[in-house]
């Protein structure tokens, strides 16, 4: 299988080379077989990287030990779950999923598209084919996952247990997901550089795309947090880490693009500006891709290290200056078609929340760097850690909140005096009563009450918006408030399900506010001992040590320990956390022992236990216990904010004659500068 | 008796007789299990699966204090925690730990919570710290981002100055006739668009 692998690479380097030739060619001589040769080359290049996959696959399941790769990340007694997503578990296997999904998009992405936008195509095969070819190319020449050892192993070392979690199943690939769609938007973007075609119409294009690509990262981040909490048993769920930030850079870039592309598309202004956002998210993305499997920020030296770093910047730096002269060359036709006439309008509201978008971003991309920079600037390294991102992003982010609660509160064009009124009169009463509340319930930590606060005032917008909807449609129609709802976000889903999102945010950030009341405590229990803590509410938790039990299960020993809570005198039940040591098919130990945290949620509060060890080989047990005040929140409102993703996504939206009516309206908008 | 008795049970009487005599209670400490609360030692079948032995916890372990000094420095381990972070979840590091007893003899000797940390940095470098001191290139990294963002910002309210008075100085050119659709092609009555624009314009966006 090794050999089919490796020839289905081949056969897809050498055809995405020539997709690339011939789709550029074809474009710019305006040749039909030239075009028609690169479209086929995308889907033959699919085909050959969906059978290098399945090569790579028949090996991880039919545990080939002599390739290298499915020894390094599987062992015979690895569940079958974990083996099919040991595919992306190391480098190798994830640029060979990177490079196949691609294809697969590209090819989607030229089955499904409109022929309104057929001149854009041939460039657009030709872009999929050179990203997916320089994927192919790193594989073939510095990390071949079909490389063979010169000997075979019994067992292979199995894959890191931490890995060995349900969220590390689904959180890589919808990150690679999300990184990999956003190729298709930029490949539209070159397209309409190259064919100088830069009316709105590659934005129609690219709409679905953006969503999706927004809507993956959104999920990979979520999930990458919920990973990070249930698994890695430090009590948080976002350390500022190079490799999450790096995920975190294209989302804001990206989120910034999805406010911005609506005044191009109502108004012709920031053609520019939202090329920009599409090339940088997409150099941000392979950024990403770069930061994360080659450790580069942790290591300034790991370049010359890691082949596949050289690579990858090469890359980035050739793509930047492709991308960046053509657009240089361009920007005498992207000029706008109107001009914002006021800075109390909608527009200028987007455009400093692009601001911030982008101004966080590039923040974040400098605390990430900066360890960088300073070794090349001072000769010392440094460390830029949470204390650092925290203090630099909260007082952004919280900026960005309160943005998010104006902007839709303010007119487009043109915002009048009582209409600005009218508008704030009833979110800011209700953010100054929120954040009155909680200054007299004894909140005394100014980030946390700011925030909350704001939240309240963005929820009051949210809730005033979709109040003026509803009513508006039951003078109209005579509709019920419920089905004059349903209707509402039915018929402008892209409106309203922009709403949601914005309310999936606001519950984030009350939800990373409460970490503020963060408590954690160690302690040393004897079977039958117990400790007592208080939570930020009020309530006091007492723990009994029941004692350790020891097991095996599947491909691991489990020392667990059981511990009964109570809260205020009321049991609550049993919760368990274990040490587990992972072993291989011959039973050998694979990893160090990892940690299996015991968590119980509820709405307010989460009671999180760690096993840290015992002392002595006895059953007196080392605890950390931990409460952390509304995680259960950042999971709510994650599905929340995904949830208006999709709305926003679904395809329809309004009957005809609405749309009509609205088009004209926007016509009408557009017609008065 | 046993004259009569056939092989097989001659054999299974000596087998019997030998497995009595070799009979020997194992010591308690091997048959013990680790179930809750059995065993008069307590003892887990196999303390190495539970990862390294841990000491007992101290008071001073959850000292506010140590722990705020712990937040600030970096553990060496190369897992990008901070002291108290790792020590507190990597219970298999064995670096963690020991900053932690050195962080505890500083603060036995008098030293204030600055001196500690001041001290760590002599010994290890500015590296040991989780964000860096507020000193020279270092203000770039704290302020850039915020000022460039402030200059930004700067930027576009002078920018959406000028367009708002330049908008203002051009007459607004005549209103296009409404978008060309005859009422034929609509599935609303005329009147209901009419309320439907005066509905649209009254809302904000």
């Amino acid at each position: 299988m090794t050999v089919l692998g490796n020839l289905a690479l081949w056969v897809a380097f050498l055809v995405g080379i020539w997709g690339a030739l011939t789709g550029f060619m074809g474009g710019l001589l305006g040749r039909a077989d030239l075009q028609q040769s690169a479209r086929h080359a995308v889907f033959a290049m699919c085909a050959a990287l969906l059978t290098a996959v399945f090569a790579l696959e028949w090996a991880l399941f039919h545990h080939d030990f002599n390739v290298e790769y499915v020894a390094a990340y599987t062992s015979r007694n690895l569940p079958i779950f974990y083996t099919w997503s040991a595919l992306y578990a190391g480098q190798k296997g994830s640029l060979l999923f990177w490079a196949s999904v691609l294809s697969v998009f590209g090819s989607l992405a030229l089955t499904f598209t409109s022929r309104r936008h057929a001149p854009l195509l041939p460039y657009v095969a030709g872009v999929v084919c050179a990203v997916a070819a320089f994927f192919v190319t790193v594989m073939l020449f510095a990390a071949n996952p079909f490389a063979r050892l010169a000997f075979t192993p019994l067992d292979g070392n199995g894959l890191n247990p931490q890995l060995q979690n349900p969220g590390m199943v689904f959180h890589p690939p919808m990150l690679y997901l999300g990184y990999i769609s956003m190729t298709i938007p930029y490949a539209f973007a070159m397209a309409a550089l190259l064919s100088r075609r830069l009316d709105t119409d590659w934005l129609v294009a690219i709409r679905k795309w953006t969503l999706v690509s927004w809507l993956f990262l959104s999920i990979g981040l979520l999930l990458g947090m919920w990973w990070a909490y249930v698994e890695l048993g430090w009590g948080g769920y976002w350390a500022w880490d190079p490799v999450e930030n790096a995920a975190l850079l294209p989302w804001l870039t990206m989120t910034a693009f999805l406010h911005s592309v609506m005044i191009q598309e109502k108004r012709g202004m920031l053609k520019k500006w939202n090329l920009a956002l599409v090339i940088g998210s997409w150099l941000l993305s392979v950024m990403g891709t770069f930061i994360t499997r080659s450790g580069v920020i942790s290591s300034v030296h790991s370049f010359t290290q890691s082949p596949v770093g050289y690579y990858f910047l090469v890359f980035l730096i050739l793509a930047a200056a492709a991308s960046f002269t053509l657009y240089a060359r361009r920007l005498p036709l992207l000029d706008a078609e109107a001009r914002l006439e006021s800075m109390v309008s909608r527009e200028a509201s987007f455009l400093f929340n692009n601001l911030l978008l982008v101004g966080i971003a590039f923040s974040v991309l400098w605390g990430t760097l900066f360890p960088i920079l300073s070794e090349l600037v001072q000769g010392t390294k440094v460390t830029v850690g949470p204390p650092f991102f925290n203090q630099v992003n909260i007082p952004l982010g919280l900026a960005l909140l309160a943005l998010t609660g104006i902007g839709p509160l303010i007119a487009w064009r043109r915002a009048s005096l009582p209409n600005l009124k009218r508008q704030f009169a009833v979110p800011l009463t209700t953010g100054g009563f929120v954040g009155l509340i909680l200054l007299v319930g004894g909140m005394r930590d100014g980030w946390a009450l700011m925030a909350i606060a704001l939240a309240g005032f963005v929820a009051a917008t949210v809730g005033q918006e979709f109040a003026r909807g509803a009513r508006a449609r039951h003078r109209q129609y005579g509709e019920p408030y419920a089905l004059a709802l349903a209707r509402l976000v039915g018929r402008n889903r892209r409106r309203y399900g922009g709403y949601i999102v914005h309310t999936g945010i606001l519950i984030l950030f009350v939800a990373f506010a409460g970490m503020a009341f963060k408590t954690e405590t160690q302690v040393t229990l004897r079977p039958g001992e117990r400790a007592t803590i208080r939570s930020p509410y009020g309530w006091t938790y007492r723990l009994t040590h029941l004692g350790i039990s020891q097991y095996d299960a599947l491909n691991r020993q489990v020392t667990a320990a059981t511990l009964e809570v109570e809260r205020d005198g009321k049991r609550l039940g049993v919760m368990t956390t274990e040490k587990r040591q992972h072993v291989d098919g011959l039973g050998r130990p694979t990893f160090q022992p990892s940690t299996e945290v015991g968590i119980r949620s509820d709405l307010r509060e989460d009671l999180y236990i760690v096993l840290g060890g015992v002392v002595n080989g006895t059953e007196q047990a080392v605890f950390r216990f931990t409460i952390n005040p509304l995680v259960w929140w950042v999971w709510y409102g994650g599905v929340v904010l995904v949830l208006g993703g999709l709305v926003v996504m679904w395809p329809g939206g309004g009957s005809p004659a609405v749309r009509r009516v609205q088009a004209g309206y926007a016509v009408r908008l557009v017609g008065k500068q | 008796m046993m004259a009569d008795c056939t092989r097989r049970e001659f054999f299974g009487w000596l087998g019997g007789l030998a497995s009595t005599a070799l009979y020997r209670p194992l010591p308690p400490s091997t048959t013990q299990d680790s179930l809750p609360g059995t065993g008069p030692s307590g003892k887990l079948w196999d303390p190495s699966r539970a990862g390294r032995p841990l000491p007992p916890v101290t008071a001073r372990d959850n000292d506010a204090a140590i722990q705020a000094i712990e937040k600030q420095l970096k553990c060496t381990c190369g897992c990008n925690q901070d002291v108290y972070t790792c020590r507190t979840t990597d219970f298999n590091c064995t670096t963690s730990p020991a900053m932690h007893q050195r962080v505890l003899q500083l603060a036995d000797r008098g030293k204030t919570a600055q001196a500690i940390i001041d001290q760590f940095v002599r010994e290890n470098g500015v590296q040991i710290l989780m964000a860096p001191p507020k000193r020279g290139f270092n203000l770039a990294g704290y302020f850039l981002p915020s000022a460039l963002i402030l200059a930004a910002a700067a930027v576009l309210v002078l920018a959406l100055r000028r367009w708002a008075r330049a908008a203002a100085a051009t007459p607004a050119p005549p209103a296009p006739p409404a978008t060309p659709a005859s009422p034929a092609a609509l599935d609303a009555t005329a009147a209901e668009l009419e309320q439907l624009r005066r509905e649209l314009d009254r809302l904000p966006g």
